[in-house]
């Protein structure tokens, strides 16, 4: 008695109900009330310039990536994830090339998904920042209706802006550093301060993220790590210089903090694969963030933090392997 | 404060044994064919003894046991030998076996006793008894019990395990055997300890086994010392090392094994085999088979003669539904799916689970996207993240420098991936590669 359509597999014949492409669209989806209450502060340009973005990077997986590859998410979520890290007056021109930036040098040239160095969504912010420094850091005051256009969404590639005079608001982090002004903390929680699309509504974002987390689709050893980090770090040098250094709550809730803890430093591939080493991994960024926010030429450090240690990865989990079962037992002799 | 009974990873795959929990061993009809084959154990294939048209009585020896790691086969049921040649083995490959062709109006009567009974024999003559019983280890590996009664003079053994934690998904004939047998149980375990000479004997039993153990314990003899534990439900809690560290908080060290740190485990239906053999003076020549899965139409567990063919177990469980897809012998962690149902039952099979499409695991798997859930699965503690990354480069000597030989394909790893790689069937064949490599 044989017959023909029997299935012969390896064992285990059972298997967990995740697959990777359903984590990578829990990911986007779990970002939904993020694109919301972004779109609710800053107005219509918010779905525009995540679209921009997105499509430079579906785009680009859909043309260099390996075929079926959009299918598992992974181009959906860079794309997303870099739309919200990027101010609501952005070009979207530079949005849809930051977006095939990414993509394209930052995941598909090294092979795919699973392949990759560096969180590809940052590696497409650090190009923007590098190559626009103005418009990255242009942040659009809210003027006048909701429906407005913030800044220069619809400016012609390599043209110049189309308002050249547009009003434009500081961000909490460069308000500090640069001004010694503080934000209050309720503002900064609920997001309604200059800064990126997604970055923010903390609040939100620590909402959506805890989520994943309890699904177990993000590792909140990362985050955790690097929110003690920043408060402790803070909170010993507010207590140095009150003045020029914001407290641990401000640290927390300001700049790209939030989203990048949460969000992009828990990226899987590019993150370590022990638990160890995510603590490691949080508590370096969290050093750096300091570091740079508090000593570096940029107001902001979130995105070079993440970006440094995603190139320590490696080493992170040589050093951090796990010890087999009984290898260090000895015998009683 | 005593420590809570657990190991460290592991995974929590669905239970499902609802199919069969609740429903008493019967016996199922004895087919027209046994096949035998001689490679039913761990150690050299048996050597047959018998020839086409040689009669054979239920409980006549057909195989020898070839050398010291090795175990005899016998007959099922009685009814003239067909033909020694190739058949179809579960593995995949076909072995030699002995076809009987069972006489259909025999009463299969038992005869008179083969194996003495055992009060009063020595330690020597009870472990020569088991050998010639043909007992193997019924949990699945089949390791010849006399051997493992047997320690080397150099290990000093002071406690008997016995595994009854079944934590394979769906399966259910070891449950039912405490829950039926229990007297049995304490049987086995008397004669166990009398052959290993250790006083004291455990019980490890998973804590979804609630009727389990209250029938062990309502059971449980005072005058020697043994006790029933109910262990956490975590799957592979059966597995001896993790059994260990659950009941003893003893680690097994990497590449040795339990009775270096004077642990011998058995499996509980191997223990209630040994009482069975002796009480009835039959060798093993049947077993307690869970027949389950939802590709089945009437799951139960029965009692099976070895060699009963998988189509005609099937058949005395009403057969297969339109939707079964995959047969598999074991339970469906680390069970193999058979591709021919004329393989027969043998002694170390546990259940044959049927699986329809919904419950398989989708084909298609995508690159690895290093979470780090095989890590944070695996029991030894091996990375199964790196050692996936170099089996599939081929990378075999740097997989064994890894820690490859701890790992015991409980599958863990590969249950856990969301991407779905086969991680446990790359390291079956890293392991045969190296074995490969280190025999030539």
């Amino acid at each position: 008695m044989t017959s023909p359509h029997r299935l012969i597999t390896a064992s285990p014949h059972l298997g967990v109900p995740d697959s990777t492409p359903k984590i990578m669209w829990s990911v986007v989806g779990s970002l939904v009330p993020v694109i919301a209450t972004a779109t609710w502060i800053f107005g219509p340009s918010v779905p525009l310039v995540l679209l921009a973005a997105t499509a430079g990077a579906i785009l680009t997986e859909r043309a260099f990536g390996r075929r079926g590859s959009l299918g598992d998410g992974s181009a959906a979520i860079t794309g997303v994830l870099l739309g919200l890290s990027l101010p609501a007056g952005l070009p979207l021109w530079m949005a849809f090339v930051g977006g095939a930036f990414g993509i394209g040098f930052g995941k598909v040239i090294f092979g795919g998904l699973g392949q990759n160095a560096f969180n590809p969504a940052l590696l497409g912010r650090a190009f923007l920042q590098a190559a626009f420094p103005v418009a990255m850091t242009t942040w659009p005051a809210r003027t006048g209706s909701w429906w407005t256009l913030a800044g220069d969404n619809l400016a012609w590639p390599f043209a110049s802006p189309l308002v050249v005079d547009a009003l434009t608001g500081a961000t909490p982090l460069g308000l500090m550093k640069f001004e010694q002004v503080p934000t209050g903390l309720w503002d900064l929680a609920v997001g309604t301060t200059g800064g990126s699309i997604g970055e923010t509504a903390g609040v939100v974002i620590l909402v959506c993220g805890g989520y994943l987390a309890l699904r177990n689709y993000l590792d909140w050893r990362i985050p955790a790590g690097i929110f003690l980090t920043v408060a402790i770090l803070a909170a010993l040098l507010q207590a140095v210089d009150g003045v020029r250094y914001a407290g641990p709550m401000a640290m927390l809730f300001s700049g790209g903090l939030m989203l990048g803890a949460m969000y992009m430093a828990t990226d899987m591939v590019t993150s370590p694969v022990t638990h160890v080493g995510s603590w490691i991994f949080g508590m370096g960024i969290g050093v750096l963030v300091v570091i740079i926010r508090y000593w570096g030429g940029l107001a902001e450090g979130v995105m070079y933090a993440i970006l440094l240690m995603n190139s320590l990865v490696p080493f992170i989990n040589r050093a951090t392997q796990p010890r087999a079962f009984g290898a260090r037992t000895r015998l009683q002799p | 404060m005593p420590r809570r009974p657990r190991f460290r990873h592991g995974v929590h795959p669905p239970d499902l044994k609802e199919l069969t929990a609740g429903i008493p061993i019967r016996r199922m009809p004895f087919p027209k064919k046994i096949v035998l084959p001689l490679r039913q154990h761990a150690g050299n294939p048996a050597k047959a003894i018998v020839r086409p048209g040689d009669h054979v009585e239920r409980g006549d020896k057909v195989g020898e046991a070839d050398g010291y790691i090795s175990s005899p086969i016998h007959a099922s049921a009685a009814g003239t030998v067909e033909e020694v040649g190739l058949w179809p083995h579960p593995d995949g490959s076909y072995a030699t076996a002995v076809r009987i062709a069972v006489e259909p109006y025999s009463a299969q009567a038992p005869r008179p006793r083969i194996i003495p009974d055992w009060p009063g024999l020595s330690r020597e003559e009870l472990i020569e008894a088991v050998r010639q019983a043909g007992v193997v280890g019924l949990g699945g590996a089949a390791f010849p019990t006399h051997v493992k009664l047997a320690p080397p003079k150099d290990a000093t053994i002071d406690v008997l395990v016995v595994n009854g934690c079944e934590c394979e998904p769906f399966l259910t004939a070891d449950h039912r055997t405490m829950v039926e047998y229990p007297e049995r149980v304490f049987t086995g375990i008397r004669i166990m300890m009398q052959c290993l000479g250790v006083d004291r004997a455990m019980i490890g039993v998973e804590k979804n086994k609630a009727d389990a153990i209250a029938a062990l314990e309502a059971a449980r003899p005072d005058d020697i010392y043994v006790t029933v534990h109910p262990l956490t439900v975590k799957y592979p809690q059966g597995a001896e090392k993790m059994l260990i560290s659950s009941l003893l908080n003893r680690d097994v060290p990497s590449g040795k094994l339990p009775m270096h740190v004077g642990v011998i485990v058995q499996n509980v239906a191997s223990v209630a085999t040994i009482a069975e053999v002796f009480e009835t003076g039959l060798p093993l020549i049947e077993r307690i088979v869970t027949v389950t899965g939802y590709g089945v139409r009437q799951p139960a567990n029965l009692i099976v003669p070895v060699g009963t063919k998988t189509s005609d177990l099937i058949e005395a469980c009403g057969g297969l539904t339109p939707d079964a897809k995959e047969v598999v012998f074991g339970g469906p962690m680390m069970g193999a799916a058979v591709a021919n149902l004329d393989a027969p039952v043998l002694k170390g099979t546990t259940g044959v689970v049927v699986l329809t499409d919904d419950d398989c695991r989708p084909a298609e798997s995508y690159p690895c996207i290093k979470c780090g859930h095989c890590i944070d699965a695996c029991p030894v503690f091996i990375n199964p993240q790196l050692l996936g990354s170099l089996a599939l480069v081929e990378r075999y000597q740097e997989m064994d420098d890894h820690h490859l030989a701890d790992c015991m394909l409980c599958g863990c790893c590969s249950y856990t991936c969301p991407s779905n790689i086969p991680l446990s069937q790359l390291f079956q064949a890293a392991k045969a590669a190296l074995r490969k490599s280190k025999a030539a």
